[in-house]
């Protein structure tokens, strides 16, 4: 067993210290003390995006996170970047374009694509599909997800 | 009689309102299983087969050795049968003295956390004597089959008859590897002791098969059961069958260690210990006439069943239902079995059997119009089914027939022929060859799927659905129908809104919950909305009928539900009622399998590079004929989502095994496609107004699977002149077909 370690870090804009210990997953710190399950566990290795958070702004998969890397930065999660209404057009896009449907991925999705339209407010269907070539779907097939972030998609 | 596009309408039928749990899964509201923390929990793990096949001699559990407290349970623990409650009860709970396949449970463990229930698998000690296995189908065709099924047509001495008349026989085989569901959410259960009832929550496609199976595992009557779905993170039939164990699983721990207790799985243990769909060989001889006309079609179906029994026999059963594909055929024999390997069961998953015999009997068309230098355009043309045609069962086919609408429909859309026959030309005068530019291809499939249940399931099942009025006036739906993505939690209130002449908000639907919902049946067979959801409509609008009944001069709906209420319960349970013509003989394999079918025609593009034989779907087109599509959005989500199922399954997706182990056990090894991965896909709905389904629909959600595999497979062979055999069809096969004799040019 290794040894117990503070960590100082802000997540949602909040200053947490936790003791832990430094190879604990930030998937699994996120949702069991601090009890923000927005975070989902798809394959806990990295493949399937379904954990996305966004550290000190840029999207990494929680599962392959240690503790340890985490201290003195800002994590942010699903459940701040959809709090106050701040994410609610790309939100309300998923849903009417059919880009959520079991929503066991969809809050890594929306972490992912939150991300790149920061960056790039109106992305290419080539450009999305880039940004969230690490986030696994399996009930859309995207087509709802590609439409919801390319409104001119081709129906 | 069919619209390519879906009308908006009054009623709220057609439209695409938002999925009311839309916005909760977005921002990670909604609560799945592995979110559920109940007071005191603790967790399970799983002690599994390292064999695939060996006796147990010993089986310990030292305590001493585990973290303080875990609890474990064997075979010798179980309280009642140990059989998992299914078609019946073969499949076992726990090993007992023998283990049949690697990963299968052997023990239980429960511990306060998940670590500490990892760390006490340690503390069991087994000792196994390796015994032979047989580990593919190949071995096992000679043995003893689990199931057996077979049908003919007409009468005997038929089939050689027309096999005699014919100008021409193809004979093919087709080979399908396992194909693994990978829902996002794992499998996951929750169970406990309340007060003398037994609870499980979590993530399940069927609360009251987990309800029958606790029930029996138990021996408890039918109202000291109680379970419930959490919403379910993607199903694809992989969560039908499964939970039912998985329950029993925690509900041994939570009365071991007298406190509730969740399982989980990892994405690991989902792989190895679940189910997949079979992998089968479909071997087929078909007699044509000179202008390609089917005469004679002759079936033999293998599948692998794996270790033990699970849903195979009525997976067979669809697929012998299914193999003659969308087509005319004068005679036909299908036989078929599922063979037992040592290696994990296989089961329900979306298409149900149905994929591989539609493949191989696409497969066969391709092979029958090249033989007879019809395009592939022009070989289903001359054969496919229109209303008042007989299928091999004799059924007549009703007038929302519509396999020659989608076919046109997706020429129309797509200009097929003439790409295809464009390529064909390139390729014969060699003119593509050499520069190393990627391969154009492209291919047309034809199918269809029988929704609700097989034969006379759903006469059994009867599917009672309860509408009541709740203190507020809306209108309760209690179905046991879990949206594990597909929509129910929308669709359902549309249509009863629509019955009723309500608006949405004055409807309510919850996740099931076998303490207040009736048995309507599981959430399988791409029977939600045309079985259960035509069940609804009838309770509800008899709910509409006695508040109409009771209402003041101008007083609104929900005015005087509200008062109606408050003078008492209002509440109706209303069965499924199949038509009286719909009869099926399960012995002979005559009549109405299925009340009414759907349809539809992929059209898939492509590019292979010509030096590494990898291919890039780029764009899929299906034209879909649905009924009616009740949320437009949704409908064609079930679609676009098949459709990319089936191009991973044609082109990525299987099981590797060595030994009986699955190589490839976790999302590193065992690729499903990604978006980039991804064609674009279109999906165009037909609808036909089906006169048995509410509102005209049909069932939808297994019919894409089964289109999209074939498509991809003749572009690949319009591309390369390689003829696959199987799925996937990776390079490596590519390059094996390229040097073997199936080459078409």
């Amino acid at each position: 067993m290794s040894t117990q370690l503070a960590v100082k870090f802000a997540v949602n804009g909040r200053e947490v210290s936790l003791d832990g210990r430094p190879m604990d997953r930030l998937l699994d710190v996120l949702r069991e003390p601090l009890g923000l399950t927005g975070t989902k566990e798809g394959c806990g290795e990295g493949e399937c995006g379904a954990c996305t958070v966004l550290l000190d702004g840029v999207p990494v998969l929680s599962c392959l996170v240690p503790l340890a890397q985490c201290a003195g930065k800002k994590v942010e999660t699903v459940e701040s970047i959809t709090a106050d209404g701040k994410a609610k057009e790309l939100l309300d896009r998923l849903v009417a374009a059919g880009g959520v449907q079991c929503g066991a991925c969809t809050p890594g999705i929306l972490v992912s694509a939150w991300s790149l339209l920061q960056e790039n407010p109106s992305p290419s269907r080539d450009e999305v599909k880039k940004a969230l070539a690490g986030n696994l779907c399996r009930c859309t097939g995207y087509e709802g997800i590609l439409r919801a972030l390319v409104p001119e998609s081709p129906a | 009689m069919f619209q390519t596009a879906p009308p908006m309408t009054k009623s709220g039928i057609g439209d695409s309102p938002p999925r009311p749990d839309g916005a909760a899964k977005v921002s990670g509201a909604a609560l799945y299983v592995d979110d559920i923390s109940l007071p005191g929990m603790w967790f399970g793990a799983t002690l599994r087969s390292p064999h695939p096949h060996a006796r147990i001699r010993s089986l310990q559990f030292h305590p001493e050795r585990a973290p303080e407290g875990a609890v474990s349970v064997t075979a010798a623990d179980l309280p009642g049968p140990n059989g998992v409650q299914l078609l019946d009860d073969s499949w076992p709970i726990l090993a007992d003295g023998v283990v049949r396949h690697v990963a299968e449970p052997v023990a239980l463990v429960a511990a306060p956390t998940k670590l500490a229930a990892r760390q006490a698998l340690a503390a069991f000690e087994v000792e196994y004597e390796p015994e032979a296995a047989i580990l593919t189908m190949e071995e096992a065709e000679g043995l003893p089959p689990l199931y057996e099924l077979a049908m003919e047509s007409g009468q005997p001495g038929d089939l050689e008859a027309a096999f005699a008349r014919a100008d021409r026989t193809i004979e093919a085989q087709v080979r399908m590897g396992h194909q693994e569901h990978i829902y996002i959410e794992c499998q996951g259960m929750i169970a406990w002791m309340e007060a003398g009832t037994l609870h499980a929550l979590g993530s399940m496609q069927c609360p009251y098969y987990v309800h029958k199976a606790l029930t029996h595992a138990f021996d408890l009557p039918d109202e000291r059961v109680r379970v419930r779905a959490s919403v379910v993170g993607g199903g694809f039939g992989g969560k039908e069958d499964f939970p039912s164990a998985l329950a029993i699983h925690a509900a041994l721990l939570a009365r071991a260690a007298g406190r509730p207790v969740k399982v989980i799985y990892d994405r690991h243990e989902d792989i190895v210990g679940t189910s997949k769909r079979h992998p089968a060989i479909v071997r087929s001889r078909t007699g044509v006439d000179r202008d390609g006309h089917l005469l004679a079609l002759d079936v033999e179906i293998v599948m692998d069943g794996g270790a033990y029994t699970t849903l195979s026999p009525v997976v067979l059963s669809r697929a012998l239902l299914h193999s003659f594909g969308p087509y005319r055929c004068g005679a036909v024999r299908v036989r078929g079995k599922v063979v037992r390997t040592n290696t994990t069961p296989n089961s329900a998953f979306r298409g149900f059997g149905a994929p591989q015999v539609e493949l191989a009997m696409e497969r066969q068309m391709d092979r029958i119009g090249r033989a007879l230098g019809l395009d592939p355009y022009e070989i289903r043309d001359r054969n496919v089914v229109e209303p008042g045609d007989r299928l091999p069962t004799g059924q007549v086919l009703d007038a929302s027939t519509s396999a020659r609408q989608c076919l046109e429909e997706a020429e129309r859309r797509t200009g097929f022929r003439a790409r295809w026959r464009e390529i064909e030309a390139a390729r014969a005068r060699g003119s593509s060859n050499d520069d190393g530019a990627p391969l154009p291809g492209i291919g047309l499939s034809l199918f269809f799927h029988g929704a609700g249940f097989t034969g006379n399931g759903e006469r059994r099942m009867k599917s009672p659905v309860t509408a009541r009025l709740l203190p507020d006036g809306r209108i309760e739906i209690a179905t046991a129908m879990t949206d594990m993505g597909q929509g129910c939690a929308v669709v359902f209130p549309q249509m009863a809104a629509a019955a009723a002449g309500v608006g949405l908000e004055d409807l309510s639907f919850t996740e099931p919950d076998t303490g207040d919902v009736p048995d309507s049946g599981p959430t399988v067979a791409s029977r939600t909305t045309m079985i259960v959801g035509g069940v609804l409509v009838r309770a509800v609008s008899e709910i509409r009928d006695r508040v109409r009944a009771a209402a003041k001069p101008d007083e609104s709906f929900r005015d005087t539900a509200r008062r109606l209420r408050a003078a008492g319960p209002v509440e109706v349970t209303v069965h499924h009622e199949p038509p009286e013509w719909q009869t099926f003989d399960e012995s002979t394999y005559r009549g109405a399998a299925y009340p009414t079918y759907a349809w539809g025609a992929d059209v898939a593009e492509l590019e292979v590079d010509p030096d590494t034989l990898a291919v890039r779907p780029v764009k899929v087109t299906a034209v879909c004929e649905v009924g009616r599509a009740i949320h437009p959005t949704l409908c064609a989500g079930q679609i676009q989502g098949g459709t990319l199922q089936a191009v991973g399954w044609a082109l990525l997706e299987e099981i590797k095994m060595k030994d009986g182990r699955y190589l490839n056990d976790r999302l590193a090894t065992y690729i499903i496609p990604t978006i980039e991965d991804s064609p674009q896909i279109d999906v165009h709905l037909l609808e036909s107004g089906w006169e048995g389904g509410p509102f005209g629909a049909k069932g939808v959600g297994e019919l894409p699977m089964d289109g999209g595999a074939p498509a991809i497979l003749q572009a690949i062979e319009n591309a390369t002149g390689i003829v696959p055999t199987a799925v996937p069809a990776t390079p490596e096969r590519l390059l094996d077909w390229s040097r073997a004799e199936g080459r078409t040019s």
